[in-house]
């Protein structure tokens, strides 16, 4: 397990239909401890989709998904034990305390007693959320709210970190902050993170993927996929290779 | 088992978090109360016992404890809270279940709460303690039964008023069935069902409890129906979970 290299999220022959609509189309790759990879794509292109499938929340079509070497379909509760999991929207209990949130996903983790109080404080601490532990989360900003939802995803210290847009709707000193934990952990975990934010490639990701219509279009280090263009830039990069996914007539992301 | 619990402590949490709470049982004794007083002639009946306390307890629960299953699953779907829960380490049977034990200890609390009816017959008079023990135990199975397949029914939509309006009619189906107006209905209809929806039916089985019998078949039934519908929530649950 102390093995740098290894992969700890292997992703082969992924695919998803919903009705005659591919939302995934056979995608595979392998990150690796050490890894934050980047998963950009256009709205649609089947991001949350993969990361459901790779969570467990999506049965896939065809196609494995394994975590730390346990299939997430087969052997699901050790894959999602090795796997903290920042979904889309950062969903939460409303009506629950934030220190009551986390400490419903510490019991459901297994924890109990000083340890539980010391993860939760631990998670709090990370994502900086000290001074609303005991306000309910219906009374949060989104930006609050959004880091809730990653303390609980942090919670277990798992080798494992997918992350659904973890910087959206945060303001420009939190995503900082966000970014800067994220390269704090990298060395320890394996990372992945969904995002629109090119500049959040550059900052943080060691590798970025890029899919468009369900398929990876390109898998590089971001200063390599910036190459591809002659500006250079991210964006014109994205643009570019993204092209046609863009066009009229593209399936919203299902689901 | 632990992962259950913590969902049972939190479900039941959200129960007293939110006005459902008092709003169910200030509702549920106010009803109950007017019913059996009023409706039931409850002192001009001139009998020390719960007899017609039980006959409207089953139709009260009918309306409300729908109300409790409606947001169950339903609710987590549209705020993509299931998103986060089903990607726990966790199964979810262990999430059925706990959300299930939550609202059957609530309902089971409701229902205790009546416990001054009591009070009052033996204030009054020399009741069978027994019988109304029996009763309550049927009660609390009756209320086991519209809350599982409240859960199922739950599950299957996102939207609430949909999961209440159709939790109702089941609930009142499956406890009608078995009520002497529908039997013997059937009996003079249809005399081969008449059996049928006796035996299946939620109220001759409850019957018994009110008249003090505690049946094992009677509590074989309540545990099988109760497992059928907790068994097709998992199952729906799993179909619809992404959808």
């Amino acid at each position: 397990m102390d093995d740098l290299s290894q992969d700890l999220i292997e992703i082969s022959g992924l695919t998803k239909r919903f009705g005659a609509f591919t939302a995934v189309d056979g995608i595979s790759f392998n990150v690796a401890r050490g890894e934050v990879l980047g998963f950009l794509g256009p709205n649609g292109a089947g991001k949350s989709t993969t990361m459901r499938m790779l969570a467990g929340f999506i049965r896939p079509s065809t196609g494995t998904a394994r975590i730390c070497g346990h299939d997430v379909q087969t052997d699901g509760i050790k894959a999602r034990a090795a796997l903290g999991y920042l979904p889309e929207g950062a969903p939460t209990y409303p009506d629950m305390s934030v220190e009551d949130f986390l400490g419903f996903i510490a019991r459901i983790r297994g924890y109990a007693g000083s340890e539980a109080r010391d993860r939760i404080a631990e998670a709090a601490r990370l994502t900086t959320l000290g001074e609303v532990m005991r306000l309910p989360i219906e009374t949060l900003s989104k930006g609050t709210k959004r880091r809730v939802g990653l303390a609980q995803a942090l919670l277990h210290d798992p080798d494992v970190l997918v992350m659904d847009e973890p910087t959206d709707g945060l303001d420009p000193n939190q995503k900082h902050q966000i970014r800067d934990l994220i390269s704090a952990m990298a060395a320890r975990k394996a990372i992945i993170i969904s995002t629109h934010i090119l500049e959040e490639v550059d900052a943080v990701c060691t590798r970025a993927i890029v899919i468009a219509q369900g398929r990876v279009v390109a898998d590089d280090t971001p200063q390599a996929l910036a190459r591809l263009h002659p500006s250079g830039r991210l964006d014109d990069v994205f643009r570019t290779i993204t092209a046609p996914a863009t066009a009229p007539g593209t399936v919203k992301d299902a689901a | 088992m632990r992962p259950t619990l913590a969902i049972l402590r939190r479900e039941l949490g959200a129960y007293f978090a939110t006005p459902v709470a008092v709003v169910f049982i200030v509702i549920f004794l106010g009803l109950q109360g007017a019913l059996t007083f009023n409706v039931g002639n409850f002192f001009a009946r001139n009998q020390a016992d719960l007899i017609p306390f039980f006959n409207f307890l089953p139709w009260v629960l009918l309306l409300l404890v729908p109300a409790l299953t409606m947001r169950q699953w339903a609710e987590e779907r549209r705020q993509g809270t299931i998103e986060m829960l089903l990607t726990l380490p966790i199964a979810q049977t262990h999430a059925v279940l706990g959300k299930f034990l939550a609202a059957w200890a609530f309902c089971t609390i409701a229902i205790l709460l009546t416990f001054p009816f009591v009070i009052t017959v033996n204030y009054l008079g020399h009741p069978d303690n027994g019988a109304i023990a029996a009763g309550y135990l049927g009660a609390i199975l009756v209320a086991g039964c519209f809350l599982a397949m409240g859960a199922a029914i739950s599950a299957a939509t996102k939207n609430q008023v949909v999961a209440f309006v159709l939790a109702v009619a089941a609930c009142f189906a499956a406890f009608a069935a078995g009520t002497p107006i529908v039997t013997e209905f059937l009996a003079r209809s249809a005399p081969a069902l008449s059996d049928a929806a006796r035996l299946a039916g939620i109220g001759d089985r409850y019957g018994g409890f009110t008249r003090g019998v505690i049946a094992v078949p009677d509590l074989i039934y309540f545990a099988s129906f109760i497992l059928f519908f907790l068994v097709t929530a998992v199952v729906v649950v799993d179909h619809k979970r992404a959808d």
